[in-house]
């Protein structure tokens, strides 16, 4: 296509500098679990950091997301703070949810980060209605729903996109294409691209390398453009590569060692660095001081964590309904 | 009556009532909506036309058929209600409610709950089902147990117009996801019409009758069988005191207790299969509550412990009838 949206230099830094967010947050992740500081489910995003940062560039708070249990790049690209995160997945009441929701669960409506779940293909049914919220209201807010490949053969999928397309709402489905459903690759599961499915249902629907900035930073542009206009949904399938196994401590034996070797060697955080230098977009100094920074953030937010509280006994009947019942 | 020179007091049937409940709530609020298989005018007003009118006097914006997708349906309602709508989701009927069990469960049960309380899902879903319209297997069960058991979902039945209109203004008032159990068999009945603005509170039963020998505690069309027994039970000198549950979760453990511990004997019937039960929960509440003040065992009443049937006597034999419920009676007063 020609004449794509191309995010400005500052525009490409921030996507950086949450990319750059993502990557030193998810090693931080394993370096904690792995030394025993903290225990809790864990999937790693790593690999992924484009998508939502090219994705999230083009939203506002008051935009909503729904993700999943792998979705710490989603959340982080759209604003989560840091230490609420950290203190949500150590269970501490100082986290997003008083410690109740964990790694699988973040919610953080300050930031549109309506639902995350653990279940596999339930982002877009409740997307869906966030959206409508959104039409009903005239607000001129989007809702990204995202999701992996191996969500996309639940009847949920189906349901909602239809939905989505005769309702007209705006909505944008992205499809995370790592390749993998826990051990299963994506072609034993499906002899089609996730993106030709949304002819079935009417909508736009491109398949797009979710690991070029640029190539995805047009993608969400214009799809969500087009939800904001009024024109209904888009289905974006991005392609990218889960660098680990499906969840944390998951030897990946299943994973081809050639492709994964590919993968990791085309590794879109660094290479994403050394073309803004080589644009000249940023320098290596600049650079440097960010990351430096999201360090020391992290450090900070890891030690916020692990001094806060456990939610007392009494949380255990709160919050099912509004009032407690007995 | 005939012989009252009085007006006639107002009538309505379960329909009308609770399409009245809908009707005034989204006039008091625009934030009420409707959606599900067929329910805007064009479509019918849904297959019994409860919802029939709405979309026409509040436009099909805020009242809308939904393709067959009850994924999609109750996921619409919950992500609506995350910011701030009430929706009223239509489950045509019961059993279709097991394609959408994620979105109930998972979903609209668990997210205030998982979110430490920052959302919340206050949808209403609106369900019909019941024995005795010959639908056979897949039509008719009543699946409240299962909802019952899973924390963060309310599930009321109504068995009258009353009660109906009064408890969906409640349900689209609560914060939280409410079940909504219409019994399409006794949809059409009509009984004193309710006002206005007329609210029941959720968790609160009705004592139908009083009595002092043995407590009945029922819902929906089994109140149409017990009330008849009652009277049967009166004549051969047996005291019953009938509870309408009207709230199966949170069930009113104060006034079932109360008056079970008045009468020392009590029996639960409802039309879902017996085993694992609405009536095995309230049966182990009273043996904990009361053990050593109960008379008798706690009788469990329900249906027969298999797919509800097609031919019409088996189907009549599947749920319990006013006959079983005087026997039961009987036999808890060793009769
Ligand atoms: C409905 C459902 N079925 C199965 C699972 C178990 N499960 C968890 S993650 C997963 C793989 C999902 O793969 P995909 O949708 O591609 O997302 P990814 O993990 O690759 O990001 C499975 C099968 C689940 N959580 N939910």
């Amino acid at each position: 296509m020609t004449n794509r949206a191309v995010p400005d230099a500052a525009t490409q830094l921030e996507i950086y500098r949450r990319m750059a967010l993502i990557k030193a947050n998810d090693e931080r992740s394993r370096k904690v679990i792995m030394t025993g500081r903290l225990v809790m489910p864990y999937y790693s995003p790593r690999g992924q950091e484009v998508i939502p940062s090219a994705i999230s560039v083009n939203l506002t708070d008051d935009d909503y997301i729904c993700t999943i249990y792998r979705g710490s790049h989603d959340q982080l690209a759209k604003g989560l703070p840091l230490k609420d995160l950290w203190a949500e997945v150590a269970g501490r009441t100082s986290g997003t949810c008083k410690g109740k929701g964990g790694p699988m669960h973040v919610t953080y409506p300050t930031k549109g980060i309506m639902v995350t779940t653990g279940i596999v293909g339930s982002t877009m049914p409740i997307a869906n209605g966030l959206a409508w919220g959104s039409q009903l209201r005239g607000d001129g807010r989007v809702t990204v729903a995202n999701f992996g490949d191996g969500a996309a053969n639940i009847g949920a999928f189906h349901e909602s996109l239809n939905l989505a397309s005769v309702w007209k709402l705006p909505v944008i489905f992205v499809c995370q294409n790592n390749e993998w459903g826990e051990h299963t690759a994506y072609d034993k599961t499906s002899n089609v691209p996730v993106a030709a499915r949304a002819a079935a249902y009417g909508i736009p629907g491109e398949r797009v390398d979710g690991n070029d900035p640029f190539a995805m930073y047009a993608a969400a542009h214009e799809a969500i453009a087009r939800a904001r206009a009024g024109e209904g949904p888009t289905l974006i399938e991005a392609m990218t590569y889960r660098f680990h196994g499906h969840v944390f401590g998951d030897q990946d034996a299943y994973m081809d060692k050639g492709r994964k070797a590919q993968a990791l060697a085309d590794d879109p955080v660094p290479r994403f660095r050394a073309r803004l230098i080589a644009d000249g977009v940023a320098g290596e100094d600049q650079l440097a001081a960010m990351e430096a920074d999201i360090e020391a953030q992290i450090d900070e937010a890891v030690e916020f964590a692990l001094a806060g509280d456990f939610p007392g006994i009494e949380e255990l009947k709160r919050d099912v309904f509004a009032e407690e019942l007995n | 009556m005939a012989t009252q020179a009085a007006a006639k007091p107002a009538k309505a049937n379960i329909l009308q009532a609770i399409n009245a409940a809908i009707a005034d709530a989204m006039e008091a609020d625009d934030n009420v909506v409707v959606l599900g298989e067929d329910v805007a005018d064009p479509e019918e007003g849904g297959v019994c036309g409860v919802t029939k009118g709405l979309s026409s006097r509040f436009g099909d914006a805020r009242v809308r058929s939904t393709p067959i997708s009850e994924q999609a349906i109750i996921g619409a309602a919950i992500g609506a209600s995350l910011v701030g709508f009430k929706p009223v989701a239509e489950i045509m009927l019961m059993n279709f409610t097991t394609v959408a069990m994620d979105m109930i469960v998972n979903h609209a049960a668990k997210l205030r709950f998982m979110s430490g309380g920052q959302t919340h899902v206050p949808i209403v879903i609106r369900t019909m089902t019941g024995t005795g319209f010959a639908s056979g297997g897949q039509h008719c069960d009543y699946l409240e147990a299962w909802f019952a058991h899973t924390a963060g979902i309310k599930v009321v039945a109504p068995s009258s117009p009353r009660d109906a209109y009064g408890l969906m203004r409640s349900a689209i008032d609560d914060p939280d996801p409410v079940m909504f159990i219409e019994n399409l068999p006794t949809y059409w009945a009509p009984a004193e019409a309710p006002e206005k603005g007329h609210r029941v509170p959720i968790g609160k039963a009705n004592v139908l009758s009083e009595g002092s020998d043995v407590t009945i505690v029922a819902y929906a069309r089994m109140i149409q069988e017990a009330l008849p027994a009652v009277a049967q039970l009166a004549e051969a000198g047996i005291s019953a005191e009938l509870i309408d549950l009207r709230t199966i979760a949170p069930w009113d453990r104060e006034t079932v207790l109360a008056s079970v511990a008045k009468t020392g004997r009590a029996m639960i019937v409802h039309e879902a299969v017996t085993p694992f039960g609405v009536g095995a929960e309230i049966g182990s509440v009273l043996n904990e509550e009361l053990f050593g003040k109960l008379k008798a065992p706690v009788k469990r009443l329900g249906g027969a412990f298999c797919p509800v049937p097609f031919s019409k006597p088996l189907e009549t034999a599947f749920a319990p009838q006013t006959a079983d419920i005087v026997a039961a009676a009987q036999a808890l007063m060793g009769r």
